[in-house]
């Protein structure tokens, strides 16, 4: 795999890689009754959810590239489910039995205020999708609560939970496996806050799932065309 | 050319067309009902446009882009030629979709449009389902309408570019139980396949394998459980879809 500083490298263990927006109750209430307002009309019933392509993955080190015409993107911490075997319509109780562990996510993006439309431009760039390190199951499984920090230049400047959370993993495992299915190497994101911390070429950006793994990476400006 | 992938006799196979069905690699000759078919290529990154011809934007009430509008989708979505598709119960609008999908042949990044068609490996034909029931406003249209296992048909060949004289004058059709229900030609794309890549390429590197889905004409109409839908594109493929209802799927009836 060829990643955006021209470097071939091992690709990040992912086959598939899946998140969810809106899965915080504050990004809810924050939106308010604009839910119920032109182009949403409603609040949305089942999860929000986007993929993160191929050429979105690097690893730990790797340099996320912010693209040439952009001044600063959106960094953010998530959890990553990490399937083990096929997971087709699971429920919140079988749902850990599918997932063969957790990793570290760092689920960048360009800012967009506006989300009627799948954001393919501002979620898809090269190197957006940073992709930490696989960790074993905890013995409690998905019963267990995770903190989820993000950094930029070793300040603090991200701190979420996933008791904030709109759906537990279970639960959107479950209901995301009602019509998509999941297969050993995918992984499902529980998302990330809206309003995220931005960076910018020359920053570096931690991310880490606390009792899960760590994962930095430069922003470097893409090459100017 | 024209090559496909099947599942014969407890093996993958490489294939093409043969006037009595298909040619397996090995040489032996199978009628098209014999084999399994699969996606004519391994595929990466599955994109698709969404109102991309002026009748079908017109069609769904919905004003010109001035962009593509553009929606991913994830491998369990795609299945090959003479596949079931599942038709949930309880469902009111599920509709087809005939489109042209483009298959990248080399890495493409930063690529203007008049140079755009050689990054082109090959063609196929799509036929990529919608349940509209679940249609909702975010992120639109949301997964759980257009990224539904076994909902998105790739197939039967892939047919290499360079056999392919012009992208963009290509008459397709769909056909239910027999009776054509949709006609178009990709002259009408607002944004022709050369577009596509340019402004894909313009924000991401795109990879061989990788599947643009180019959108699809007017036409669209509900289609129910027992329904043989058929989408065909002029020397491109045709491409045939059975749907089923929950029991013939083999599940129960949905809660």
């Amino acid at each position: 795999m060829r990643y955006p500083d021209g470097i071939e490298r091992p690709p990040p263990p992912a086959r598939q890689v899946c998140g969810a927006l809106l899965n915080y109750r504050a990004d809810l209430a924050g939106l308010g009754e604009r839910m119920r307002a032109a182009p949403y009309q409603a609040p949305p019933r089942a999860p929000v959810l986007y993929l993160k392509p191929r050429n979105t993955w690097i690893a730990g080190g790797d340099p996320i590239p912010l693209p040439f015409n952009a001044q600063r993107l959106c960094v953010g911490a998530t959890l990553g489910l990490v399937f083990g075997r096929t997971c087709v319509r699971a429920t919140e109780a079988t749902a850990a039995g599918f997932l063969a562990g957790l990793c570290v996510i760092n689920d960048a993006c360009l800012p967009h205020e506006v989300i009627f439309r799948p954001a393919i431009e501002e979620r898809c760039r090269d190197g957006f999708c940073p992709i930490g390190p696989s960790g074993p199951m905890p013995a409690v499984g998905l019963a267990a609560s995770w903190r989820m920090r993000t950094y930029v230049n070793g300040e603090l400047r991200g701190d979420w939970c996933t008791g904030e959370c709109v759906r537990s993993a279970a639960r959107l495992i479950a209901d995301v496996s009602e019509f998509m299915s999941f297969h050993p190497g995918d992984i499902l994101m529980l998302g990330t806050p809206r309003d995220l911390p931005v960076a910018t070429a020359g920053d570096r950006v931690a991310v880490e799932v606390e009792g899960v793994a760590r994962l930095e990476n430069p922003i470097v400006r893409e090459d100017a065309r | 050319m024209k090559r496909g992938r099947v599942a014969y006799a407890g093996a993958i196979h490489g294939c093409e067309p043969h006037e009595r069905g298909l040619r397996l690699d090995d040489g032996r000759v199978l009628a098209e009902t014999e084999v399994v078919w699969l996606t004519p290529v391994e595929l990466g990154t599955v994109f698709a446009v969404g109102l991309n011809y002026a009748d079908h934007a017109r069609e769904l009430a919905s004003a010109k882009p001035a962009e593509p509008l553009l929606f991913l989708k994830g491998f369990g979505a795609v299945a090959g030629h003479r596949a079931t598709t599942r038709r949930p119960s309880g469902v009111e609008f599920m509709h087809y979709e005939c489109e042209l999908a483009v298959v990248i042949g080399r890495t493409a990044r930063h690529v203007p449009r008049d140079q755009a068609l050689p990054y082109v490996g090959g063609y196929s034909v799509a036929n990529d389902y919608a349940i509209r029931d679940y249609l909702e406003n975010y992120y639109r249209p949301n997964l759980r309408v257009k990224n539904r296992d076994g909902c998105t048909l790739l197939g039967p060949w892939l047919v290499d570019a360079t056999d392919v004289a012009d992208p963009q004058n290509l008459a397709l059709r769909t056909a239910v139980n027999g009776k054509i229900t949709q006609r178009g030609n990709t002259r009408d794309m607002i944004f022709g396949v050369a577009e596509l890549i340019e402004y894909l390429s313009s924000f991401m590197t795109l990879a061989p394998g990788d599947v643009i889905l180019t959108g699809t004409p007017q036409g669209v109409v509900n289609v129910n459980a027992g329904d043989e839908v058929v989408t065909e594109i002029d020397g491109i493929g045709r491409l045939v879809n059975t749907l089923v209802d929950d029991a013939a799927f083999g599940l129960a009836p949905a809660r």
